[in-house]
C-alpha cells in the first residue's frame, strides 16, 4: 500500500524535509545570516538522518558498564562517529562564513548580498 | 611491502605538517618550505609512478593497524600517482609565476598565511586523489573548500570578499548534497570503504532491490560534485573568484581545485559504484546535456566579456563542460578523453592566467581588452605565453588542447548510440567560438600601439632579463604544454592502465 512505509520511517522523512528547508534557505535567502542559518539546518538534518539510521530500537549506547559484551545489546556506533566528524566540519565552515559576513558588513553596512553586488558594480574596481 | 608504497601516506602528511609548521615561520621561510615540500612530493610521486608502471597494478595501504572493513585505507595506482605528480608540477609553476604579484597585492604580514593555505590545499588534493574511504574524502573536500576560500580572499578588497562568500555558498550547497549522498550510500551498503561499497552495490543490483534509492544516491553525489566543480548552470561564482583573486590563486583554483573534485567523481564512478551501474542509471545523460550547454554558453559569455581575466575564467566554464561531456558519453574512450582534458586544461589555463598578468602589468594594470593593444611587444615573454595558451585552448596541433579535442572526437565517433552527432556538432561550434575570443585577443595584443598613447597612459616595457623567474616559469609551462601535445601516447597509456586498475 502506498504510504505504508511512511510511519516506520517518520524520522527519515522529517530529516529529508529539514534538509530541503535548509538547502532552499541557503540557496534563496538574500540575507547572509539567514543563509548561514539555512546551512546549519541543512547540516543538522544530515546528522539527524545519520543518528536515526544508527539507532536500533531497544538497545543502548555501546559502552560496556555491566559486563554485557554481545553485539545484540548495542546500537551501531559508526553513524555517531560520523556525526561527530560532521559537526566539527560544519562548525568550522560556519565560523568561516560568519567571519566573512562580518568583513562584508564592516565594509558595506548591509547583509544583503545582492545589494553588495550591485554596489560593487557601481564602484567598478 | 616495498618502501615506495609509503609515498602516498607521507606526501599527505608532509604537506599537512608543513602547513602547521609554517604558521610559526616568517614569510620567507614559509615560502622556502612550501617550494621544498612541493618539490619533494613531486619527486616522490614520480618515483611511485615509475614503480607502479614497472610492477603494474595498484595497492592499498592500511592506515593504522585495523584491517579492511574497519580501518581507513589509502589506495594508489598509476592514475593516482600520475595525478599527484601533475598537481605538484602545476602548483609549483603557479606559485613561481605569481610570486612577484603576491608581493604587490598581499600584505607582508599575511604571506605565511598564504603558504599555509597552499600547503593545506596540496594535502587535501593529495588526500582526495589517494583516499579509499568515502567519509575521509568528504572531510578533505571541505578542507579543500576552506583553503580555496582563503586563497580567494587573501587579496583584500570588496570584490574578493564578495567572490569568496559566493564561492562558499555554492560550495556548501554542493558539499551538503555530497554528504547526504554519502550517508545514504552508507545506509544502503553498510560500508564506507570504496571497495566494500562496490561489492555491496553489486549485490544490491543483482538482488534487484533498492533501485530508486541507489539512483537518487548516485544523483546526489554527482550533482554535489558537479556544483563544486562549476559545471555550467552552477558557475555564477566562478568569474569573480577567478577574476579578482591574486594570480597564483586564480591559476590554482582553475587548474587544481575544481580538478580535484572531478577526480573524486571519477573515483566514485569507477571504485564506488561501478562504471556499468553508473551508465545504467542514465545519470551520464544529464551530465552530457549540461556539458554540451556549458561548452556553448561558457564560450558565448567569454566572447561578450571585456575584462581579460574574467574572459579566461568564462573559458574555464566551457572547458569544464568538455570534461563533463566526456563523462556523459558513458564509454571508456570518453573517460580517457576527459582525464586527458583535465591535464590539458590544467596546464593551459594556469599558463593563460600567469601570462595574462604579465600583459596587464605593462598596460598600467588595466585589464580592459582595448587597453591591452600592443602589450605583447611591451612584455614579449607574456605575449608568447598567452599565444601558446590561446592556441592550445583553440585546439591547434602541437599543443595539448588539440590532443584532447582529437580524443573527444574519436570517442564520439566510436560511440554506439545517437550521442555521436550532437557531440561532434557542439565540439565544432565550441571550437569556433573558442577561436573567436582567443584569437581576437592574440591579434589585439600583437597590434602595435602608438608611441604617444603608450607614453600618455604610462605603459612601460618589461624585458625578459628583468623578470627572470617569470620567464623561466612561462618557458616551463610552454614545455609542459608541448610535451602533453606531442608526446601524448605514453600519457594516454598511463591513463588507460590506471583506469583498468581502478576496477
Amino acid at each position: 500500500m502506498f504510504g505504508s512505509n511512511l510511519l516506520p520511517n517518520l524520522g527519515e522523512v522529517v530529516a529529508m524535509i529539514l534538509f530541503g528547508i535548509g538547502f532552499a534557505n541557503l540557496l534563496l535567502q538574500k540575507n547572509l545570516i539567514k543563509k548561514i542559518i539555512g546551512l546549519n539546518i541543512m547540516d543538522t538534518a544530515v546528522y539527524l538522518f545519520l543518528a536515526i539510521k544508527g539507532y536500533i530500537e531497544g538497545r543502548s549506547a555501546p559502552i560496556v558498564v555491566d559486563g554485557v559484551q554481545e553485539v545484540e545489546a548495542y546500537i551501531n556506533p559508526i553513524p555517531s562517529g560520523l556525526v561527530l566528524t560532521g559537526i566539527v566540519v560544519s562548525v568550522s565552515v560556519t565560523a568561516l562564513m560568519l567571519s566573512l559576513t562580518v568583513r562584508l558588513y564592516k565594509r558595506y553596512h548591509t547583509l544583503d548580498l545582492d545589494e553588495i553586488s550591485s554596489r560593487l558594480k557601481k564602484e567598478g574596481i | 611491502m616495498a618502501f615506495v608504497q609509503n609515498v602516498p601516506f607521507f606526501s599527505i602528511m608532509l604537506s599537512m605538517f608543513s602547513g602547521i609548521v609554517s604558521s610559526i615561520l616568517p614569510g620567507k621561510a614559509a615560502k622556502r618550505l612550501n617550494t621544498a615540500v612541493i618539490l619533494v612530493i613531486g619527486a616522490a610521486s614520480a618515483w611511485l609512478l615509475s614503480w607502479l608502471m614497472r610492477t603494474g597494478g595498484s595497492f592499498t595501504f592500511m592506515m593504522g593497524h585495523f584491517p579492511a572493513p574497519w580501518g581507513n585505507e589509502i589506495r594508489a595506482g598509476a592514475l593516482e600517482a600520475g595525478m599527484a605528480l601533475f598537481f605538484c608540477v602545476i602548483m609549483l609553476l603557479s606559485m613561481l609565476g605569481g610570486r612577484k604579484k603576491l608581493f604587490d597585492e598581499v600584505e607582508v604580514t599575511k604571506h605565511n598565511i598564504y603558504y599555509i593555505l597552499t600547503d593545506l590545499l596540496l594535502s587535501s588534493l593529495l588526500a582526495l586523489v589517494y583516499t579509499n574511504d568515502l567519509f575521509t574524502a568528504y572531510v578533505f573536500v571541505e578542507i579543500n573548500t576552506i583553503a580555496a576560500c582563503g586563497l580567494i580572499m587573501i587579496r583584500q578588497n570588496g570584490r574578493t570578499i564578495e567572490a569568496a562568500v559566493r564561492y562558499m555558498i555554492m560550495s556548501l550547497l554542493g558539499s551538503g548534497l555530497l554528504l547526504m549522498g554519502i550517508c545514504m550510500l552508507y545506509d544502503l551498503t553498510g560500508h564506507l570503504l570504496m571497495s566494500n561499497i562496490k561489492e555491496s552495490v553489486a549485490a544490491i543490483m543483482a538482488a534487484g532491490t533498492y533501485q530508486i534509492p541507489l539512483t537518487i544516491t548516485i544523483g546526489l553525489v554527482t550533482v554535489g560534485l558537479a556544483i563544486k566543480s562549476a559545471l555550467f548552470p552552477f558557475h555564477a561564482w566562478l568569474p569573480d573568484a577567478y577574476g579578482y583573486s591574486t594570480v597564483s590563486s586564480a591559476a590554482m583554483l582553475s587548474s587544481l581545485v575544481s580538478k580535484g573534485y572531478i577526480f573524486l567523481l571519477i573515483k566514485i564512478f569507477y571504485c564506488v559504484v561501478g562504471f556499468d551501474i553508473i551508465v545504467g542509471s542514465k545519470i551520464p545523460n544529464v551530465l552530457f546535456l549540461f556539458g554540451l550547454s556549458g561548452m556553448i554558453f561558457g564560450s558565448i559569455s567569454a566572447i561578450w566579456e571585456k575584462d581579460i581575466r574574467r574572459m579566461i575564467a568564462f573559458s574555464s566554464v566551457a572547458q569544464i563542460g568538455y570534461i563533463y561531456m566526456g563523462f556523459g558519453l558513458g564509454t571508456t574512450e570518453g573517460m580517457v578523453a576527459s582525464i586527458f582534458h583535465i591535464l590539458a586544461h590544467a596546464a593551459t589555463k594556469s599558463l593563460l592566467f600567469v601570462s595574462a598578468i604579465g600583459l596587464t602589468d605593462v598596460s598600467a594594470g588595466s585589464r580592459n581588452f582595448f587597453d591591452l593593444t600592443g602589450s605583447a611587444y611591451r612584455n614579449k615573454v607574456a605575449g608568447v605565453g598567452f599565444s601558446v595558451g590561446a592556441m592550445s585552448m583553440v585546439g591547434i596541433p602541437l599543443f595539448s588542447g588539440f590532443v584532447s579535442k582529437l580524443l573527444f572526437a574519436e570517442a564520439a565517433v566510436m560511440h554506439p548510440t545517437h550521442k555521436m552527432m550532437p557531440t561532434l556538432i557542439v565540439l565544432a561550434v565550441s571550437t569556433i567560438l573558442n577561436a573567436i575570443y582567443f584569437l581576437k585577443t592574440v591579434v589585439r595584443i600583437y597590434v602595435p600601439e602608438k608611441r604617444e598613447v603608450e607614453a600618455e597612459k604610462g605603459y612601460f616595457t618589461m624585458k625578459a632579463g628583468q623578470q627572470r623567474l617569470y620567464t623561466i616559469t612561462i618557458i616551463l609551462f610552454i614545455l609542459i604544454n608541448l610535451v602533453l601535445g606531442m608526446m601524448s601516447e605514453p600519457i594516454i597509456g598511463i591513463i588507460e592502465t590506471g583506469l583498468i586498475h581502478f576496477i
